[in-house]
């Protein structure tokens, strides 16, 4: 027997990276569940293609799961990953850029034959030619080490093959001392009516452990200790999930039916058939003939008393801006997911953008101000869109709740909580009364009251066209549009008395404040954590709502040599933030379908430092 | 119940219309369709609270301003939408969605199509007057071929689309038409297609006097009248004409007229079966007012009987509810795997 050591490690980057069809979602899921279980914090970024099943072999067709664990804070997937576990040359190929110049990569050498080569684009062998050079790579027989686990189990050559997934988990479960027993019990779940399956996985899953404790290639384990959390019951959670969940949260605390009209659309597809499933919530799910139909059933639901919601991505958000402009004019409460992707136009399904903030803010005819609020993390996702029904119902307004791709498909852990202590939604209805007068405004809100058709005595029209405040009438009187318009814009700008204000991190004055939204949260904050650590004088302001903007910003703006604002789109917020505060904001944007890296960001504001 | 007490029970029938000036163009067939409709609401039983109507952009869709429901006025083209949502979320409304050939057909046709396949249990009227009228006179998908209007200077090379072959073949569970001259005729169609349990489709032909007057003249003047329009009976033979000297029998995929001299001559002729599952008679029913020298069928094309979505959709919910017991949101919470930190 090999002698083998232990050593303990602060943070670990990995990337599980293989064909579409290799498993490598389901692998980095496994490992994600474990390290979980194992009390690491974490953040996962899967990153996958467009296609269902490219072609096998291709670079294109290569589906990477990145995951970034460690026994102290963890606030993004990792910039680039210390160890890849690559199952064929396009995986490692397609992976080069997305790790370390030191990294270990783990290779599945039986992928690696000419036509594997060639269909990856590899005029030689890089495992031969000294292109792999300074990586420390492991070459293993994975797929023949695989068929050998289960010459015992009657399964084809193939069909074996499949299972070489769980082989590579439990090498990178001895690698990083991890109890497989969470796996064994899930493939048993799993597979409960497939016995075969369930056999193979699991044996493959203990060769692949079994082989890396008895190979000599393998001299080290790595422990990486629990995480010092904030007390509490977790789970793991993507932001989909949280998105489903907060949702059904919302309705129940306000004691009306969550309804969700939507349309297929990568990346939101999942928030309709998450949601399908809880109908025992009361919740009602309607897949609509398109982007349009989706809204407008949601809107009509609204009308009717229900809770609409409607979710979708940038193209989507575009075929609905008519409805938003009718949500907006007929004030009704309405939430409007945007899971953004790459944009424009079909862009890049599946890659991660901050590209539709100009959209969501502007994008309609006329004045329709709407309130905007953006999730800062997967677990986040669950708060933003609870809060996104409160106000919605408490100002009669469609609310718009930004996602992305990034915050969609990641995941981290969840503090589960006291659903005892969510904050209440109570809604302001019309009751029975002779003058009922649907566009009378509560004093503080400015908000209509909310009157549901088969209520007596309350019967009225509402539409697109512009209405006479107070009776609801159609107007076409200059003063009263002039009224209507602002008061529209008055009640947005209200929703802040009502809101919890962002807090700045860092000190209330320095060299460079950074102000951010949505996704890139982790990233900044890393940032600023580690050049506050440095002592430098670099504060973070992240924004929940862009509309309204809090009303906190503007007392710290102008303390600052320098205000940076990161984000994936060219400066949009920046934009807003110059003609908003009248301050020079510097605009910091990669628009590469990826989060921000933690490096680049750090290397940006310490060259503005300088 | 003495005369007088029958007089004041009338005197309180509850008046469906708004205190909203109509502003509908002075001699617009859209008048009478209002006073129909609001002749037959009362008659309903359906209290005005739980009316809605929903109508999306032109003439027609003002329609929903003029009466003293629930009503939404909604953007060009939607208002299916908007109907389904309001019906799903509660299906106790008595849902109306009022709508024109531009409206319905043209810029909302994907919507009225899923409308109808979906068969939920709201009311459509379409106002077909073959013209975009609140735009000021373009052609509509209705307008036939060689219609010169402001945007057809040269005529317009289109082909029509006949509304309720449309509504037949997606699968509409009740089909019919009526004309806004002919004020009993609609009042009746509106009364039967409240009693369709599923999405009734009512085409009004309507008289557009400013852009397009007159063409349905032939239809409407009493003199030519008779011998244009076929009145569908269930469970009668096809004959029209101001004699009812003419009747229509199947031959294949064609119908064909016959005179009839004697009573023996109706043998032959085809009866209207709305009722008839196969939906192709009303598909070549509905063609005949397409068709030269044919009379216009108005009536009640097809009536079939099929759960409305609404139905099933909230049986559904019923049944998974039953299955797996009222939601608790704190074990939602946990339906993964948890880890507790101390």
């Amino acid at each position: 027997m090999v002698k083998k050591s232990t050593k303990e490690l602060e943070r670990v980057t990995i990337r599980f990276a293989g064909d579409s069809g290799d498993g490598m979602q389901l692998t980095g899921n496994q490992f994600t569940r474990t390290t979980a279980l194992s009390m690491n914090d974490l953040s996962t970024l899967p990153d996958f293609p467009a296609e269902i099943r490219a072609p096998a072999g291709s670079v294109y067709g290569v589906s990477g799961f990145q995951i970034h664990f460690s026994s102290d804070e963890v606030h993004t997937p990792g910039d680039k990953a210390d160890v890849l576990i690559a199952m064929n040359p396009a995986a490692l190929k397609a992976s080069l850029k997305y790790i370390e110049n030191n990294a270990v990569i783990i290779l599945n050498k039986d992928a690696f034959t000419p036509r594997n080569l060639r269909l990856a684009g590899y005029e030689e062998d890089p495992t031969q030619n000294g292109l792999l050079k300074g990586y420390q790579v492991y070459s293993i027989e994975i797929s023949r080490l695989t068929q050998d686990a289960l010459t015992d189990i009657e399964l084809s050559h193939k069909e074996k093959e499949r299972c070489k997934n769980f082989f590579a988990l439990g090498i990178v479960y001895w690698l990083y001392t991890r109890n497989m027993d969470p796996t064994i019990e899930w493939i048993k779940k799993k597979f409960a009516k497939r016995p075969i399956w369930l056999d193979a996985n699991t044996k493959a899953l203990r060769a692949g452990r079994n082989f890396a404790e008895a190979t000599e290639q393998f001299r080290t384990a790595y422990k990486v200790t629990k995480a010092k959390i904030k007390p509490g019951i977790y789970r793991q959670i993507t932001g989909n999930e949280a998105l489903v969940i907060g949702l059904i949260a919302a309705g129940e605390k306000a004691g009306r039916n969550i309804f969700l009209g939507s349309y297929p659309i990568t990346p939101a597809s999942e928030i309709l058939q998450m949601m399908a499933v809880h109908k025992n919530f009361g919740v009602r799910t309607f897949q609509a003939e398109d982007e349009m139909a989706a809204i407008g059933s949601a809107l009509g639901a609204s009308f009717a008393g229900d809770i609409g919601v409607t979710a979708t991505s940038g193209p989507g958000m575009a075929l609905k801006s008519e409805f938003l402009g009718l949500a907006v004019m007929t004030e009704l409460p309405l939430v409007i997911c945007d899971i953004q992707r790459a944009g424009p136009s079909t862009g890049m399904p599946t890659k991660t953008e901050q590209s539709d903030l100009n959209q969501v803010l502007y994008g309609r005819s006329g004045e329709a101000p709407l309130a905007v609020i953006a999730a800062k993390s997967p677990a986040d996702c669950f708060h933003a869109v609870y809060e996104a029904v409160r106000i919605a119902t408490m100002f009669m307004t469609p609310v718009v709740v930004l996602s992305d791709v990034y915050l969609a498909n990641g995941a981290e852990p969840w503090r589960i909580p006291d659903e005892s202590k969510l904050p209440p939604i109570d809604i302001r209805f019309a009751k029975p009364e002779k003058e009922f007068a649907p566009y009378l405004r509560d004093e503080y809100t400015l908000a209509r009251k909310w009157a549901i058709p088969g209520t007596p005595e309350l019967q009225h029209r509402i539409g697109g066209l512009e209405k006479e405040s107070i009776t609801g009438d159609v107007s076409y009187d200059p003063d009263n549009h002039d009224n209507m318009v602002r008061l529209r814009a008055e009640k947005i700008q209200r929703i802040r008395d009502f809101v919890e204000e962002p807090e700045i991190y860092g000190d209330g004055s320095g060299d460079v404040l950074i102000v951010s939204w949505g996704s890139t949260h982790g990233t900044v904050l890393t940032v600023v954590e580690q050049l506050r650590a440095e002592g430098k004088a670099v504060s973070f302001y992240h924004l929940r709502w862009l509309s309204p903007l809090p009303k906190s910003l503007k007392n710290y703006i102008h303390n600052f040599k320098k205000v940076v604002v990161p984000e994936i789109n060219l400066g949009q917020l920046a934009k807003i933030i110059r003609s908003e505060f009248l301050v020079d904001a510097i605009s910091f944007n990669k628009v590469m379908g990826l989060p921000l890296r933690v490096t680049e960001l750090k290397e940006a504001i310490n060259e503005l430092l300088n | 119940m003495s005369d007088k007490a029958v007089q004041e029970k009338k005197a309180e029938k509850i008046d469906f219309g708004s205190d909203q000036d109509v502003r509908w163009c002075p001699g617009c067939g859209d008048y009478a369709i209002l006073a129909q409709m609001k002749r037959v609401l009362p008659d309903l039983g359906i209290p005005r609270e739980k009316t809605v109507f929903i109508s999306g952009i032109g003439c027609s869709s003002r329609f929903p301003y003029y009466l003293n429901t629930y009503g939404f006025h909604t953007i060009h083209g939607r208002a299916p939408t908007l109907a389904t949502g309001i019906k799903l979320a509660n299906p106790d409304l008595s849902v109306w969605l009022i709508t024109g050939d531009g409206d319905g057909l043209s810029i909302g046709g994907n919507h009225l199509m899923h409308l109808f396949r979906r068969n939920l249990n709201i009311n459509v009227v379409l106002f077909n007057n073959q013209i975009y009228g609140l735009t000021k006179g373009q052609f509509s998908p209705t307008s036939p071929v060689g219609k010169v209007t402001k945007s057809t200077p040269y005529g317009s090379l289109s082909n029509p689309f006949n509304p309720v072959t449309m509504a037949i073949s997606a699968s509409a569970s009740f089909v019919a038409r009526t004309i806004d001259r002919d004020t009993k005729h609609m009042a009746e169609i509106f009364r039967r297609a409240v009693e369709h349990t599923g999405c009734s489709f009512v085409e009004v032909y309507q008289n557009c006097n400013i852009f397009n007057d007159g063409i349905y003249k032939h239809l409407t003047d009493s003199e030519t009248k008779l011998d244009n329009v076929l009145y569908l009976e269930d469970g009668q033979p096809l004959i029209y004409g101001k004699e009812k000297d003419k009747g229509l029998q199947l031959n294949g995929f064609n119908f064909e007229k016959k005179e009839i001299q004697s009573e023996n001559d109706v043998s032959g002729l085809h009866v209207h079966d709305e009722n008839d599952p196969n939906p192709g008679y009303a598909f070549l029913l509905s063609k005949l007012s397409d068709t030269k020298g044919f009379p216009a069928p108005v009536g009640v094309f097809r009536k079939v009987e099929s759960t409305p979505y609404e139905i099933k959709f909230h049986d559904q919910i019923r049944m998974v509810t039953e299955q797996k017991g009222k939601g608790d949101l704190k074990k939602l919470f946990l339906t993964s795997d948890t880890w507790k930190v101390e």
